[in-house]
């Protein structure tokens, strides 16, 4: 029978009484893939600040914004996860240390601030701009941004280029820091065989690196069809071989963690087994490895093999990162899912039971995943972080 | 269930130290700069004024407890279930227990031990309700080789996962032996739920916060003894002080070869088993 605060999980096998409810649900596959694509986004944008790769200036400042609007909403999945979300900050004030979760206050905030400020230094002289140039509440609206700091002399915005130099050294590690985080709050549960890897960090993060990639390419291509301006090629290659590079490490270490599981056998190996030949061929083998990993390097080996250009190789490399894209959001269910389906008592499966209109059903998780969109469709009114705009020329 | 207030006051001394600082400072100095700067104070609190429940003669210093469980006896009557949940309000369902019980059948001719628990849907028909548990005589056509009954209950571990993982210390292990959680302060994050290698825990759908076996905490603390070891009527469950080496316990872990369930994760657990068998976990 159905209880109205709860969903019980069908099972075959044996599995713990207390396991038929599901801790963790669809909310918490939309978290690791929402830090994901800022930790891929602010790498993209890393790339052009730190490493000077000019190809990717058109969307250098683009990422940027993109990561922050991402980050905005990283704890919302959370926050409508939480059994007391008025709590929430109990885990900032009193941090258990030996916690790994309670270092998500600290990662997040330490992660907003960083990239408020990089924007706020990209897009300043925008800012002084505007302020000066519109009038009535917009250009009061600018000038409360601007906080003040109107000098855009060559001297001042030498002092911001080595700001957001700086900032950007910082922002790898950190969003090196915030993704690896999430990996280790899996692999560090000693609970599951399916979480309980050393590879699980490192996983993450690539993967992470791959979906923000992936996404700048994808969103940098809508931008220019609406827009109605010229797609860069070089950049959109450049991002394209980083993706190439990235899946391909990705991919190894999927497989190789998915072979050492397999290989050691330990116990429970024989449930995980039945669980990966049956209700994982679609979800993991099929989407995640075939349809989303395989076949984006296969499509851009060949169009880079062939030295392809122009539309051909603009679709072929969206086409792509948007399966690599699925390929991350499967590989975030996969993990999380799939991994509270497989018992703890290795001897028995559940069945995720899906939820639609529950607080933490897909409509929630489809909105939070959506929500930080709506708000990059504002922020690109509010900062054009175009190559032809006036924020672009100064850096 | 006052001492169980009493329990979470004492415990809350720090937290209640910090949530008066943390509001006096909230106004002032932005959330994350005060939880960097309160933390260490607020562990200094803790060295200078341990906190010790406050309970009218119980001195949790002198104390060790810890549970066995005698597998040969127990007949799966399942009352240890029953007043469980009456005891510390569990939802009546079939899908949230403190404790419960597992049978193991060992049927002619298969290889694979077959295992059902009173939360089997099987089992909860033959009972018609989820409130009300029983075994069904699911085994009564086939010959059965081997069969016996293993209690299952929270470990109350050495070296509890769910505690090193829990975000704020909402969940913590008491100086007598016990792991508790304060409600009060909990967030319902289900970490630990995750972490738990024997699914002791649970996420309580009413309180909105992870609930789990507490031996009986405000029972114990009373000089009673847990519900679920009260209404065993074999004397399968027992519990004691370790530190008395009369007790029953002390004399259950002294005279039997006692095991402790997946003692790999390193947890070492503090429920000690005996007559159980490879395959139980």
């Amino acid at each position: 029978m159905m209880d109205p605060q709860f969903l019980s999980a069908p099972f075959t096998g044996y599995v713990y009484p207390n396991e038929t409810v599901f801790p963790w649900g669809v909310l918490i596959v939309v978290y690791p893939y929402l830090t994901g694509l800022v930790a891929g986004a602010f790498t993209v944008s890393s790339l052009y600040q730190v490493f000077g790769l000019k190809a990717l200036k058109p969307v250098a400042h683009f990422a940027m914004l993109t990561a922050l609007c991402l980050m905005i909403f990283v704890p919302s999945p959370l926050l409508l996860h939480l059994g007391h979300p008025e709590r929430a900050l109990n885990a900032v004030f009193t941090p258990h240390w030996s916690s790994a979760m309670a270092m998500f206050g600290y990662f997040a905030g330490f992660y907003v601030i960083l990239l408020v400020l990089e924007n706020w230094f990209v897009f300043r002289p925008y800012m002084v701009q505007q302020a000066q140039q519109r009038k009535g509440w917009s250009g009061k609206f600018y000038n409360l941004l601007c906080l003040g700091s109107h000098d855009v002399s060559e001297k001042a915005m030498s002092y911001d280029r080595k700001w957001i130099f700086a900032l950007a050294v910082i922002g790898i590690p950190g969003a090196c820091g915030l993704h690896g985080y999430v990996g280790f709050l899996f692999g560090s549960l000693k609970s599951r065989e399916w979480w309980s890897s050393d590879m699980m960090p490192i996983i993450f993060l690539f993967s992470a690196i791959i979906s923000g990639t992936a996404l700048v390419i994808v969103l940098y291509v809508v931008s220019c069809l609406i827009r109605k301006v010229r797609i860069a090629e070089d950049c959109i290659k450049l991002m394209a071989y980083t993706l190439w590079g990235f899946v391909m490490f990705t991919l190894v270490m999927e497989l190789a963690e998915f072979g050492n599981l397999v290989y050691k056998g330990r116990e429970g190996i024989d449930t995980i087994m039945e669980f990966v030949s049956t209700r994982l061929i679609i979800p993991f083998f099929v989407l995640q490895i075939g349809v989303g990993a395989v076949t984006p390097i296969i499509t851009l080996t060949v169009l880079f093999w062939r030295r392809t250009t122009g539309r051909f190789l603009i679709v072929g490399i969206t086409v792509s990162a948007v399966l690599v894209l699925l390929s991350v959001l499967m590989m975030r269910f996969n993990v999380v899912i799939g991994g509270e389906e497989i018992a703890k008592t290795g001897k028995g499966l559940l069945t995720f039971p899906w939820e639609i209109l529950h607080r933490e059903g897909v409509l929630a998780a489809a909105s939070v995943l959506i929500a930080p969109f709506l708000l990059l469709l504002v922020m690109i009114r509010i900062f054009p972080p175009w190559e032809d705009s006036p924020a672009a020329e100064s850096h | 269930m006052d001492e169980k207030k009493d329990l979470d006051k004492g415990q809350c001394g720090r937290r209640d130290f910090l949530s008066r600082l943390g509001c006096a400072v909230a106004g002032g100095a932005t959330a994350l700069a005060a939880g960097v700067a309160l933390a260490p104070e607020g562990q200094a609190a803790v060295a200078a004024k341990p906190n010790a429940p406050k309970i009218p003669g119980y001195d949790w210093g002198n104390h060790h407890y810890a549970f066995g469980v005698d597998a040969t006896k127990c007949i799966g009557c399942l009352r240890c279930v029953e007043a469980c949940k009456t005891e510390n309000e569990v939802a009546g369902d079939a899908h949230h227990f403190r404790t419960w019980v597992e049978r193991y059948a060992h049927v002619e001719g298969e290889d694979k031990v077959r295992i059902d628990s009173q939360a089997d849907p099987v089992n909860i028909a033959a009972s018609d309700s989820e409130g009300q548990y029983r075994f069904a005589n699911r085994y009564k056509d086939v010959k059965v080789d081997k069969a016996f009954f293993v209690p299952k209950l929270c470990n109350h571990c050495t070296h509890p996962a769910c505690v090193q993982v829990c975000p704020t210390g909402a969940t913590y292990k008491t100086k007598d032996g016990f792991v508790v959680i304060d409600h009060t302060y909990c967030i319902g994050c289900q970490y630990c739920v995750q972490a738990c290698p024997y699914g002791a825990r649970f996420f309580n759908p009413v309180t909105r916060v992870t609930d789990k076996c507490t031996w009986c905490y405000h029972r114990v603390t009373k000089g009673l003894q847990p519900a679920c070891v009260e209404v065993c009527p074999v004397g399968a469950r027992i519990f004691g002080d370790l530190n008395d080496k009369q007790s029953s316990i002390s004399q259950f872990v002294a005279n039997n070869r006692v095991a402790v369930l997946k003692p790999e994760t390193g947890n070492a657990p503090n429920v000690f088993y005996v007559g159980i068998d490879k395959d139980v976990e």
